[in-house]
Formats: structure tokens, sequence, C-alpha cells
């Protein structure tokens, strides 16, 4: 019983509207990225004459044989490999295991822990503090301040809590009769389960880790052997910006510190690799969020 | 029956046959409290710091009281002024852009119906979340650079003579910075709103179809109602949020020029706590940011509980 209506004027109008806006929102959202893939494979010298959109002009791979050929950019390539592994399989682990203790509807501190977590995410000591604290533990100039403090997040506890608490009861009961621990039932019954949020999760601490400057420039300034991607990127940049700000280049734009091409094969270097992740693992990113995001 | 029900529980609670059954998850409790204690619930002693001359040799408990200082030092000081004003504008624009933008975004991708072309826009516009501030602030910078892009649109339509170096005119910061982050969220806050307008009922719409309405009059009349309660949690959980909202784009983006539009609290904290090891200070500046996060939260939430059934606690 499917009504065949005829599209009225204003009908016409609104998906003309749909039609611009979506046309726009891609271009601007793709355009730029395009544009500095382009710049990255231009070269540098011909790129400073600017009008270059979505092609390289005068095509070169020096701009990449320079980056590769830093040194610190290797350094940074290996510790942000390295910290996003290890605190996206530790952080998974504790956040999971937490969301486990407090999903069990018989725990004798359910509510206590979950308060407790809770708090955490809209009271805390602030930059000064917890800086200090670091320092007095030792974390500071190590690799470790990387993926200890942030190890239990209690968002992502609550997404996986709130999936975990989906899953019937009558499972943990039966297995309980036939004699398993908690243990047993978090990594053999509830784990195998709760795949979809775990990939999830691990998506979100993988994409926080692999984009993390803030805590090398804080904690490991000094410390050249633990810098990452992302703060040897933003030292180019900051340079570039101080130079706009200043007078004599706010008349005259162009001259950079660093070339424009060089700081754009950088930028594709460091997000290359989620740029081809990401499509694969939308499915669940978007049950994920829907899931445990707005729920409560 | 409800208090029995509560004397029943306690009296499992009591029984040490219980405890022992649970002694994994107690286990596990007891390490994560210690962890949790050390990492969140510690860092708040520091908060003394801020009413106190704290000098890291004497420690905070020997450091001298001086009482409420550092908070008149800041409130004398018209550079925190100016800070506090910028963080809350950026942080209600941005809040105000990015919602809208999500909400129209959603509600239009909803309308497209083949799902050929729906598909890849949404994958498209979840690709700048994935990217770090430090990747976005590097291609915004090439787009708006005096041979970027957008000047060389301005320059072609003779809207301009000569090409803008945006970066340098405080007046064109904070627009930048609510479209940077316009750019980078819109189709990742859209998810959520997307869930909500599929779980509308579609009998809804074919009802008002039948009626003749069209399709501007079913956004309006049914997704809007039906997305009312995720747009309110959503902006009740985002409120408390406003004065976080401030602080990567504004330090990578900001220089010499714009430094009176572009410094944030949480800018301001680096700059006195850390680069000039006055902790004292910074902390003050930090505990007054979460005091108010802490007051806006609370307002936002009593006054969603007075009004409609919507609340985080």
């Amino acid at each position: 019983m499917k009504h065949r209506v005829r599209k009225s004027t204003s009908d016409i109008i609104f998906e003309i509207v749909v039609v611009v806006f979506m046309v726009c929102f891609v271009t601007i959202t793709l355009y730029p990225v395009i544009n500095t893939i382009a710049l990255s494979f231009n070269d540098g010298i011909d790129a400073v004459r600017g009008g270059i959109y979505l092609w390289p002009r005068k095509f070169s791979l020096k701009n990449y044989k320079t980056v590769f050929a830093m040194q610190n950019i290797w350094v940074g390539a290996r510790v942000t490999v390295a910290r996003t592994i290890i605190a996206t399989v530790t952080s998974l682990f504790a956040n999971a295991l937490l969301a486990f203790v407090v999903s069990r509807k018989r725990f004798l501190f359910k509510s206590q822990l979950s308060l407790f977590w809770v708090i955490t995410m809209y009271v805390n000591g602030g930059m000064i503090p917890i800086f200090l604290l670091y320092k007095n533990l030792g974390l500071t100039g190590t690799f470790h301040v990387y993926w200890i403090p942030g190890m239990i997040s209690a968002f992502n506890m609550l997404v996986m809590r709130t999936y975990m608490e989906g899953i019937p009861e009558s499972l943990e009961e039966s297995a309980q009769l036939d004699g398993a621990g908690y243990f047993t039932i978090f990594k053999d019954i509830v784990s195998p389960l709760c795949k979809p949020v775990y990939a999830t999760i691990a998506l979100f601490i993988a994409v926080w880790q692999w984009n993390s400057w803030f805590d090398a420039m804080l904690y490991n300034r000094m410390k050249t052997e633990y810098t990452t991607l992302q703060y040897e990127l933003m030292k180019l940049l900051s340079s570039v910006m101080q130079q706009s700000g200043s007078a004599e280049n706010a008349k005259n734009g162009a001259a950079t510190i660093t070339p424009i091409t060089i700081r754009s094969a950088v930028t594709v270097a460091t997000m290359l690799p989620i740029v081809c992740l990401y499509p694969f693992l939308q499915r669940y990113f978007v049950t994920g969020l829907t899931i445990g995001g707005v729920k409560e | 029956m409800a208090r029995n029900k509560n004397e029943e529980k306690k009296e499992r609670k009591i029984t040490v046959k219980e405890l022992k059954r649970q002694s994994f998850l107690l286990i596990v409790s007891f390490v994560v409290v210690v962890y949790g204690i050390i990492f969140y619930y510690l860092p708040l002693t520091g908060w003394i710091m801020a009413f106190e001359n704290y000098k890291p040799k004497k420690g905070l408990l020997g450091s001298t009281f001086v009482g409420l200082d550092k908070f008149k030092f800041l409130f004398g000081d018209d550079v925190f002024i100016k800070v506090i004003r910028n963080t809350f504008a950026m942080g209600v624009i941005n809040l105000v852009t990015t919602t809208v933008m999500a909400v129209l975004f959603a509600i239009l991708l909803n309308e497209i119906r083949r799902s050929w072309i729906k598909k890849p826009i949404q994958t498209i516009s979840y690709l700048p979340h994935f990217l770090s501030w430090i990747v976005v602030t590097s291609i915004l910078h090439v787009s708006l650079s005096p041979t970027g892009i957008v000047n060389d649109l301005l320059l072609r339509f003779g809207i301009i003579n000569q090409a803008i170096n945006f970066f340098a005119f405080p007046k064109y910061f904070w627009p930048i910075v609510a479209f940077a982050n316009c750019w980078k969220e819109t189709g990742w806050n859209a998810i959520i709103y997307l869930s909500a307008i599929t779980a509308i009922d579609p009998a809804l719409y074919e009802a008002a179809s039948i009626d003749g309405a069209d399709r501007l009059q079913k956004i309006r009349y049914i997704t809007f109602p039906g997305i009312k309660p995720t747009f309110l949690i959503l902006l009740l959980m985002n409120v408390g949020n406003v004065l976080n909202a401030g602080f990567e784009v504004q330090y990578l983006l900001g220089n010499g020029l714009v430094q009176s539009v572009s410094q944030t609290i949480d800018i301001y904290v680096l700059k006195w706590g850390i680069s000039q090891n006055d902790y004292s200070l910074g902390t003050a500046a930090g505990l007054f940011k979460s005091a108010v996060s802490i007051a806006i939260i609370l307002i936002a939430n009593s006054i969603a509980k007075k009004y409609s059934d919507q609340r985080l606690f």
C-alpha cells in the first residue's frame, strides 16, 4: 500500500537545499585534506607561488625523502606506535575488568564503586597538581607517563558497563552452578559477548594515544627519546605560527621557516594510518557510541 | 515491602560466605580503588596550593599559608579577566555552532533516501574526528595562508583585493576556532542524533504524508520533537564542559598578535604554572575553572530536573 504522492514545489526546493548542503559539506571536509596531500607531493619552491589545488603541479618526492631522513620523526613514530599498542591493551583490559565488576548485579559494593569513578568525570585536580603528582611519582621523563596514568577512564568504563548490563544474568548463574569463578565468567562468558564494545573502546583509546602530543610536551619535553609523532609535527607547526604572528610577516605573507610542502608531508604521514583504518571500524564505533553514549 | 527488600540485602551483605564468593570482585575493586585514589583523588589535595605560597622544597604542608591572596591577584589581573571572557565566549560559541551543525547535518542526511549516496557521505563526515588537533590546525593553516584556497577564492571573486593573513587579526580568531570545531566534529556528533532519528516511529511520517504534510513540515512536527530528549541530554552533558572547550586549538593557533582573544584559562595555567613555575597561581586559576564548571553542571541539572524529565544524576 504505497502511496505515490506527487512532489510539491516546496519538496523540490527542499531537495535542492539538501543536495547543495551535502555537496558543500563534502567539499569543505575533503578539500583541505586532498590539498594537503597534493602539496606534500609538490616541489617546495614551486609551491610558494600558490595555486595548487587537488593535484601537484610539479611532482616531487623530495619532501618525503627529507621527512624520512629526519631522525626525530623516526623516534617519534616508534614511541607513538609503542604507546598506542601498550596503552590500548592495558587500558582495554583494566576498563573491561572494572566494568565487569560494577555490572555484577549481586556485587556488594556495586553502587559505591560506580560512584567512586563517576565522580572522577566531574572533579579533577587540574593541570598543576597532576603535573606535580607525576613528578613525585617519578613518571615524568619516562615512557610510562603515556600509559599508566590514563589507564582507567570512567567514560570508557561506563560505556562497557552499559553494554555488559545487557547480557542476561542467567548465563552467569548457570556458569556458577557449574562451579565457574568470577574470573572465568569474565574471560569465557562475558568477554566473548562484548567483542563489539571492546572494539569500540579499543578504537577510542588507540586514536587518543595516536593523536596525543600535550603529554609529550608537558612531561617529556627534555627527553627527546620519548617524543611522539604529533609532538614533532607540532614543533614544526609552532615555529611557523610564531612567524605568522610577527609583524612584518603579517604584511607580506608567505616566507616560512619550514616549507609548507615539508609540513604537509609530515601531516600526511601522521594522519595516514588512521585515515586508512577508520572506515573499516565504522560499524563498531557507531554502535558503541549509540549504546553507551547517551543511555541514562 | 521496600524496607523488607533492603533488610534482605543488608543481611546478604554481612555473610562471610558471600564475601568469600565475591573475593575476586573485591580484590579487583580494591586494586582499582587504590589506583583511582592515587591518580584521581590525590591530586585534589593539591588544591591547597592555591591558598599558600607553595615552594616545592617546603612541601604542601610546610609552605606559608596566604589565604585568598592568589585569587585577589588573579581578579586584579586584567589579563585574567580577558582570559575568563575568552574561555566563556569560545566555549559558548563552539557549543552552539557544533550542536546546530550536528543537528542540521543529521536531519538533512536522513532526508537522503539512497544509501549509496548516504553511506559515503557519512564515512567522509567522520574523517576529521580521527585527526589530531595538530593535523587539523596544520591543514587549517595551509588553507587560510595568504596563498591558500580561502584567499584564492576571495581574490578571484573580487571580495578582497589583497590577501589577508587571517591569523594576524583578533577579529577572525573566534570564528576560525568555531569553524575548526565544526569541521572536526559535525559528523561525529551527528551519530547520536541520527540514531535518535532512526528510532522515531515511521508510522508518524506515513500518517503525516497522508494528511498532506510536506517534508519541511514533517521535520518541524515529527523529527524535531523526536530528537528533543537527545538534544537536551547532550546539552546538559556539554554545558559542564564549556570551560574545558578551550585549549588545544587556541594554543596551537594563537600567536602574539591575537593573544588578547586567544588565551584561555588552561593556557593561562600552563603559562604561569609550568613555564613561570608559579604553581600556586596556576592551581588557583585551575581551581576557579573547576569550581565554575561544577557549579554550571549542578545548576543545569537542577533546571533540567525542574522543567523536564531529563537529568544527569
